[in-house]
């Protein structure tokens, strides 16, 4: 880790974003009527927990709250590449009708984005899907556009950003890596 | 991060401790797909598996052309009786052949002990061991730990006790080689003629006298088949002394731990092996061994496919 590093967000900024974000959701969707929030793991699932935090502090009552793992979904497992871990998708309720907020931490090359859709679209039709991001950094090679973001970071496809969560998997910085 | 490295599986003996952590673990988190409305994830699109069956299978088959389809690879099965087989063909003309038109994986069940790796050295695509003669039956192994786990939450320390034909059974060897790497203590017990020597050499393994021995305070018992098919006439008198000296029973069963759990990789003799009570009792997880069978051999497929070429 010889990178250098620039902290683009301290966890108060990243808990200003979420909040925020919180709102905008619920003005955009008038209210949580219907509304179900899918986290991308790891870190997306993480966030998505946040966010539900804040939509029932604003609002009362409780959002569901799933986890997609997008593994088995990727474009690039037909190599003879090990094959990625899987992780577990937990998605307990049907998505039939609802209006999914899909959560990611960074948003990149929208390739990640893609494949949590179709693995969504296997647990029944969703009324619309949204999706939240707490960094956009732009390259995208998909056509996909966040709804609501946390922060526009312009990068180069050289650097690296990461957002870190502390052991209760709560964040506390978004950091950027040249 | 665990990686998967091996092109093949064809025995637990070959895998270390972190490849069976790495597929019990897929196979835990695939084990939702199955019980979604739509069982399919796009992720071996494109992929040929061939099933090779020279022995006949229910189960197992079955279960590994689910798992392949779940993950949407296309599956071919042939059975050797309906094959060329009966022509005289040789089993590495049969591969050959089949290699000829381009599959990713052969999963092949066949009677000879070591016949898969006869093949792995002949051909360039991926081979999964259904069951070779009285070697290995990994994917059975693996289905079996996973269940133990459900149980359990661990395999570390559990007293596992296999009874039954040990000597031909490829199940026993894929747990024993398994369990013993997971830190599990296996205790197996049969009749002398059924038990091999040197198997106490294989890892953590004590060899019992009696059933009983081995049952005591078990954490899991699992039941082997009499395989009539494997063995001449002499190894037993008949079913019914069998059944007396190493059939589980709801008497027997008491000398285990309390909720110990009872499993059978099938197909069972009932009767035989275990009373019919115990098969379908409270602390049978036989049907919970077939379940898991499905995300375990999809758990296998999907390593495979990114494994290299040794």
């Amino acid at each position: 880790m010889a990178a250098e590093q620039t902290v683009l967000m301290d966890g108060a900024g990243i808990k200003r974003a979420l909040t925020r974000i919180a709102h905008e959701i619920l003005e955009r969707n008038k209210g949580v009527s219907d509304i179900v929030l899918i986290g991308i793991r790891s870190g997306g699932a993480f966030l998505a927990d946040g966010i539900a935090r804040q939509i029932s502090v604003i609002e009362g009552g409780d959002v569901p709250v799933g986890a997609v793992d997008i593994t088995l979904y990727r474009d690039d497992c037909s190599g003879h590449l090990p094959h990625h871990p899987v992780g577990k998708t937990d998605i307990p309720f049907s998505l039939e009708a609802k209006k999914v907020i899909l959560v990611d931490d960074v948003l990149y090359t929208g390739r990640t984005i893609r494949a949590a859709m179709d693995a969504l679209m296997d647990f029944g039709r969703p009324q619309s899907i949204q999706l939240a991001v707490l960094v956009d950094r732009g390259h995208r090679e998909l056509p996909i556009r966040a709804d609501f973001v946390g922060r526009n970071v312009p990068t180069s496809q050289k650097e690296n950003v990461q957002v870190v969560f502390d052991q209760a998997n709560e964040p506390i910085e978004v950091i950027l890596e040249k | 991060m665990a990686e998967f490295k091996h092109k093949h599986i064809i025995a637990l003996r070959d895998l270390s401790k972190e490849d069976i952590e790495l597929l019990i673990s897929t196979a835990e988190n695939m084990r939702e797909i199955n019980s979604r409305d739509i069982k399919k994830v796009p992720t071996l699109r494109g992929k040929t598996i061939i099933n090779l069956f020279y022995e006949a299978s229910t189960r197992t088959r079955t279960s590994f052309e689910i798992a392949g389809k779940r993950l949407s690879a296309d599956t071919v099965n042939i059975t050797t009786s309906s094959s060329s087989t009966t022509k005289g063909e040789t089993l590495s003309d049969t591969a050959l052949n089949l290699l000829a038109m381009k599959p990713d994986i052969i999963v092949m069940r066949h009677s000879v002990s070591g016949s898969h790796y006869f093949l792995a050295d002949k051909i360039n695509c991926s081979i999964i061991n259904a069951g070779d003669g009285a070697h290995e039956h990994p994917s059975q192994g693996l289905l079996d730990m996973l269940t133990m786990k459900d149980k359990f939450g661990r395999l570390d320390g559990l007293k596992v006790a296999i009874i039954g034909d040990i000597t031909h059974s490829r199940v026993a060897r894929s747990n024993i080689q398994g369990l013993t790497k997971m830190g599990s203590h296996v205790f197996v017990s049969g009749p002398p003629t059924m038990v091999p020597p040197g198997v106490e050499k294989l890892g953590n393994v004590t060899v019992c006298a009696t059933m009983n021995e081995a049952l005591q305070d078990a954490d899991v018992v699992m039941m082997l088949r009499i395989q009539q098919e494997r063995q001449g006439k002499t190894l037993m008198p008949n079913a019914r002394e069998y059944s007396r000296y190493f059939g589980l029973n709801p008497n027997n069963i008491k000398l285990a731990k309390p909720n110990a759990m009872v499993m059978h990789p099938g197909p069972i003799n009932r009767g035989v092996e275990m009373s019919t009570s115990m098969v379908d009792g409270d602390q049978s997880w036989i049907l919970k061994q077939v379940e898991n069978g499905v995300a375990v051999r999809m758990s296998m497929l999907y390593h495979v496919c990114g494994g290299e070429l040794e």
